[in-house]
Order: C-alpha cells, then sequence, then structure tokens
C-alpha cells in the first residue's frame, strides 16, 4: 500500500484569477508579506501495491491523461 | 424540411439539449437525442454539444465527458469529417477532447456573466457560418463562468494565420485571448463557440436577436448539398 500524490498547477503563463484574488483579500484579513498567490489542485491516490517505477509511470499516465489538462497544467508526481 | 439527422448529445448535467434540439427542428431538420453512455451515433449527419454542466463541471469543465462513450465514438467521427458544433459546455468538451486547440478556464473577473454579447463573425467558410457574411456584427446570449480562452503564443498565432477564430467578442467579457469566442479545426467542420446560438432562433423565447439561426441554416444548407 502507498500513497502517491499528484499536484496539479495552472502553468505559469496562465492567468490565475482565483490566486490573484486570494493575493488581494491577505491584507485586508491582516496579514502581510505576501506578493502572490496561485490556486492548484492536489489529489491523492492510494495504490493497491507499492509506488514503484512502474506504478509511478502509471500514475503519471493517469496524470497526463485525466488529472490535469496539460494544455494549461502543469503536474508533479510523488511518493508521500 | 429535409432529411437531414442533427444528433443532439445530453450527458448528465447537460441543460440547453431541449433548446438545441427546437433549434434542430425549427430550422428543418430532424434532431436525433444521443445519450452519453450509449456508444451509437444513430448514424446523424451532424452533432451538436450543448450546454450545461456535464458531469458537475467535477475536476474541469468537459475533462470527464470527453471520456463518456458516445464522445469515444464522437472523436473519430469528428477527426474524419462529420461536422460537429459545441457551444458554451460542448465547447469545453471539444477542447478537452483536443478536437479543438487550446482551453476555457475561469473567466477573467471571477464572475459568472450571463448577458446579450455582440460578436463579429470572422469566418464564414466553416460548414457551420456559411449563412453568415464575413464582418457581420450579431447579437447572442453568454451564459459562463469559465469561458476565458486561452491557448500558447504558438497556437494563437496559427489560429489567427489560418483565420481559424470564427467568432469575436466586441466588448470582451471574460478576458479570452485575442476577443476569441469561437474556433474552428483545420477544415472548417468541427467549430465551438461560448455564445448560444440556439437561444436566440425565435422571437418567442425574448431571444435578443434572431441571429442564432444563421448556424442551423448553414449546417442544412451543407447536409443537402452533400
Amino acid at each position: 500500500m502507498a500513497r502517491v500524490i499528484v499536484d496539479v498547477m495552472l502553468k505559469p503563463e496562465i492567468l490565475d484569477p482565483q490566486g490573484q484574488a486570494i493575493a488581494r483579500a491577505l491584507p485586508r484579513l491582516g496579514f502581510s508579506g505576501v506578493t502572490s498567490v496561485r490556486q492548484g489542485k492536489r489529489f491523492e491516490l492510494e495504490l493497491d501495491g507499492p509506488a514503484d517505477e512502474a506504478a509511478l509511470a502509471e500514475v503519471r499516465k493517469i496524470a497526463a491523461t485525466l488529472l490535469a489538462n496539460t494544455v494549461i497544467e502543469d503536474f508533479t508526481v510523488r511518493v508521500e | 424540411m429535409s432529411g437531414a439527422r442533427v444528433g443532439v448529445v445530453t450527458f448528465p448535467g447537460t441543460l440547453d439539449d431541449q433548446d438545441a434540439a427546437r433549434a434542430v427542428r425549427h430550422a428543418g431538420a430532424t434532431p436525433v437525442p444521443l445519450w452519453h453512455a450509449d456508444r451509437d451515433l444513430k448514424g446523424v449527419d451532424a452533432v451538436f454539444l450543448p450546454g450545461g454542466f456535464s458531469y458537475g463541471d467535477y475536476l474541469r469543465c468537459g475533462a470527464i465527458s470527453r471520456f463518456s462513450p458516445v464522445m469515444e465514438e464522437l472523436i473519430p467521427a469528428a477527426r474524419k469529417g462529420l461536422p460537429v458544433l459545441g457551444t458554451c459546455n460542448g465547447f469545453q468538451i471539444l477542447c478537452e477532447a483536443h478536437l479543438l486547440p487550446g482551453a476555457l478556464t475561469r473567466n477573467a473577473g471571477l464572475r459568472y456573466v450571463c448577458r446579450d454579447q455582440r460578436l463579429r463573425v470572422e469566418n464564414t467558410a466553416t460548414v457551420w457560418t456559411s449563412a453568415f457574411s464575413p464582418g457581420q456584427e450579431i447579437v447572442l446570449p453568454i451564459k459562463h463562468g469559465e469561458g476565458r480562452y486561452v491557448a500558447d503564443p504558438e497556437t494563437i498565432a496559427e489560429l489567427e494565420a489560418n483565420n481559424r477564430v470564427v467568432f469575436r467578442y466586441l466588448g470582451n467579457p471574460n478576458g479570452s485571448l485575442n476577443d476569441i469566442a469561437g474556433i474552428t479545426n483545420e477544415t472548417g467542420t468541427i467549430v465551438g463557440l461560448m455564445p448560444h446560438p440556439e437561444h436566440a432562433v425565435e422571437e418567442l423565447t425574448g431571444a435578443p436577436s434572431l441571429d442564432g439561426r444563421g448556424i442551423f441554416t448553414s449546417i442544412l444548407k451543407h447536409l443537402v448539398n452533400a
């Protein structure tokens, strides 16, 4: 059993209005020092076996096929 | 009436399929209901992917619909030349399916926009827009929260160079790059747009115009002459 995390983020050049709205809210709430916020998605995948190279290759395939739209998003895969 | 049969796909969460079917019928063609779970296009001559919130817009708009059984039939058929129109959520599905380039994401203003929208018809060489005149200004309803068209600079340049921008916003409602409201594939058989032609075919419904009719008369003319 292993847990694999897939993080999906909009590509840096794609405008993230949600992140901008969060960043603008922070000073109003008394938080200072944050210059930028980008919002993404985190997926937690529970595997029925070990997170070996074959399993991770499969997860990368899942991420590229469904979890991320690689036209506008990048993803990273890591074992937790 | 012609014998042209236009499929209208219903996914769980589709909203505009009845209006789409009505617009098809109004134009003189026969709407054919297609169900997302059926691997069957029922021999239709063209397909309309209507708007709504298919599969609840879970993950990304159109991301799950794109893998539905009916799409597994539609994608290869569209690649072989079957005319396909996607409006709103249908446009999002066409992009997720890579039948059209780019993607549609959160409106720059973060607000859901629901209004009558002025547009310019940029390309009348597609099977869905031949009834318009080049440069014609039309008004269609828009209603979407994720309609901002984005693509990498090379894709945008390619779309512009090859006249693949079909509709452009006059007064950009969502931050779309180059004011793009609708695009087509290389052969002009697949068109996707965020505005709703199917909501602008009859005065009875309080439509801002009857400009949506041009879409349906275009495809009918194409199918009858084909």
